[in-house]
């Protein structure tokens, strides 16, 4: 395998500015590699050739010419296709949006593009964000890198896929209730979402948008830090983007790097664990607590009861916000058109073009939040679902008055076959058991491999959680354990992930 | 007894402007009664005197400076759109025959 493939973000940054290796040479190595493999893991739904060597080679001239450029300059990644990219696809993996070519950059991507970061292409995901295991996609699911018979995780399945692949060193996703953790915890990769109003949704296609959040996604917790405060940062095109710094998070996984984590207290969420969770997954979470304890972290068992109720809560919430965010793809002003024979009215061609461009899940949560927000039930539900939002946010008020960061295991289980729960709706919602409290109080959080399920070889991840603004506290945390874990296993996990077939170097 | 009939998720489709299916009727009709049950769990802590919560950030009135800023042209504005005419966007006839 092309050593380049391998290497990390932040080496391939030093090497590309240093001029040891070019970014043409990084850039064609990870397209010849995804042309290798993504036939067989369908994490790429567009891969832009052209745009990612026009980039790279304008990397390099800007380098030959002594111009300062950034700390990613040149490194490519993985752009979840929720995000726009001007002149280039971006389809959320659904039908009605598909050949829709944006007009304008997302301001993630605008970021991308000016600090010389290579975008690859788009990559594939669960219908407008809405699934656990990228099999909602219009467009094929995604398969796991680690065993292809099983989910990547969801909904943002095709940037972690790519990651563990070995097609891209970074990618973006979107994490509305676990979206970026949840597929880097099933892949052995490390996902963020950071605060929420951290980096903007300007041109993030809306689910849910006072949940969603874009964050990064590498395979280290330093290279997830360096994508992080490239994409971060107060942009007035996003009225709940935060006015304020952004969280010193390179410092911070620096830092943490020394391997001393004395003075850090460490809460242990105890309503995530029990029944439903795999053996073998709490076993990996009990040991990277005692990972955390060695490195000198004081480590507490923390109760958040309202947590229990953040799953009904979010599946009220969510769907009640994507129903009116998707009242948009109306068949006039962009996305497909079905039925417009002349004879139709505009609501009946409305009717069956939704009808034809949306998949079962999205029709599914669109009818339930239909249903929530209606009066009559607008108390019972949604009403009832906002109180219980402040409930966990008092939850976590009151724990991180007393610890500085919270940890649990990432999902209850390892990534689970392919078709498994798809016709299951409650089963799949279940994978986001633990994630979801994070969006809903808006709070930092963010996953990193803990090693694989003594039980059935798959990864695990653990989560991390800290107070709003202060994601560099976790960044630290998750880069103290990455050391010790890597100590302990001789290696890193991302390297025990199996050849794909096809990868025959 | 379910929490949602067969009849109210065809309303709830009409309102949605979604054109479903008998089939999928059936079978949204089924899922459907069994995710309102259990979300439907919310209400058992939710007591009057917790205040609701609509957004993590509590942020009112976010204005920005009143100057004109590029936009997108009408071309381009236009590109994406099922079917343009004369510069504009061509929508079928929006009243029904019984209108």
């Amino acid at each position: 395998m092309n050593s380049l493939i391998r290497s990390t973000a932040a080496e391939l940054a030093a090497k590309i500015a240093s001029r040891e290796v070019s970014a043409v040479e990084v850039a064609q190595a990870h397209l010849d590699r995804i042309a290798e493999v993504d036939g067989a893991v369908n994490a790429f739904l567009h891969v832009d050739t052209e745009g990612a060597l026009d980039a790279a080679r304008k990397v390099d001239d800007d380098i030959a010419a002594g111009v300062q450029v950034g700390p990613l300059a040149g490194v490519p990644v993985a752009l979840k296709d929720v995000l726009t990219t001007e002149g280039v696809p971006t389809t959320v993996g659904s039908k009605i949006l598909e050949g829709w070519v944006p007009p304008y950059d997302a301001t993630v991507t605008r970021r991308l593009k000016e600090a010389g970061v290579v975008i690859l292409g788009k990559t594939n995901m669960d219908e407008f964000a809405m699934g656990s295991s990228t099999e909602n996609s219009a467009y094929g699911p995604t398969r796991n890198p680690w065993d292809l018979d099983r989910i990547p995780g969801g909904s943002g399945g095709g940037s972690a896929a790519a990651l563990a692949a070995f097609e891209a060193p970074l990618s973006i996703g979107t994490d509305t209730g676990g979206s970026i953790r949840q597929p880097g915890a099933v892949t052995g990769t490390v996902g963020v979402k950071p605060t929420y109003g951290g980096v903007s949704r300007y041109g993030l296609v809306a689910f849910s948008s006072s949940l969603d959040q874009a964050g990064p996604c590498a395979r280290t917790v330093l290279d997830a830090a360096l994508l992080h405060e490239v994409i971060a940062g107060y942009d007035p095109m996003d009225s709940t983007s935060i006015d304020a710094p952004v969280p010193p998070v390179v410092a911070a996984a620096r830092e943490g790097a020394n391997g001393d984590l004395s003075g850090v207290r460490v809460g242990v969420v105890t309503q995530f664990s029990g029944e439903g969770y795999q053996p073998g997954v709490l076993r990996s979470f009990e040991a990277a607590v005692a990972q955390l304890k060695q490195l000198g972290a004081e480590v507490v068992e923390v109760s958040c009861p309202s947590f229990d109720y953040a799953l009904p809560a979010y599946y009220l919430i969510a769907p009640s916000e994507a129903s009116s965010n998707l009242a948009r793809f109306d068949a006039m002003r962009y996305g497909i058109r079905v039925g417009d024979d002349g004879t139709r009215s505009a609501e009946e061609v409305m009717s069956l073009t939704r009808e034809a461009g949306f998949g079962p899940e999205v029709k599914r949560r669109i009818m339930i939040g239909t249903y929530a927000l209606s009066s009559g039930y607008y108390d019972a539900y949604y009403g009832s679902a906002q109180k219980v939002r402040t409930l966990i946010s008092r939850d976590f008020e009151a724990a991180f008055a007393t610890v500085d960061v919270l940890v649990s295991p990432t999902t209850p289980t390892t990534a689970f076959p392919i078709g498994e729960r798809t016709d299951d709706p409650i089963a799949m919602y279940k994978a986001d058991l633990c994630t979801i409290p994070a969006n809903l109080a808006g709070n930092a959080a963010m996953s990193v491999p803990s090693g694989l399920s003594d039980d059935d070889g798959l990864p695990v991840g653990l989560q991390i959680m800290a107070p709003a603004l202060q994601d560099h506290r976790m960044y630290r945390v998750a880069a103290a354990y990455e050391v010790a874990r890597d100590a302990a296993l001789g290696a890193t996990v991302i390297s025990g992930v199996p050849q794909l077939a096809g990868a025959s170097r | 007894m379910p929490s949602i009939s067969r009849d109210e998720v065809a309303h709830l489709a009409r309102l949605a402007r979604l054109a479903v299916t008998d089939d999928e009727l059936d079978l949204f009709a089924g899922q459907l009664d069994v995710i309102l049950q259990s979300v439907a769990t919310v209400g058992d802590i939710a007591t009057a005197d917790i205040p609701p919560t609509s957004h993590a950030v509590p942020l009112t009135n976010v204005f920005r400076e009143d100057v004109v800023r590029p936009s997108l042209g009408q071309q381009q504005a236009l590109a994406g759109a099922p079917a343009a005419e004369d510069g504009r966007f061509r929508v079928p006839r929006i009243l029904g025959e019984e209108a």
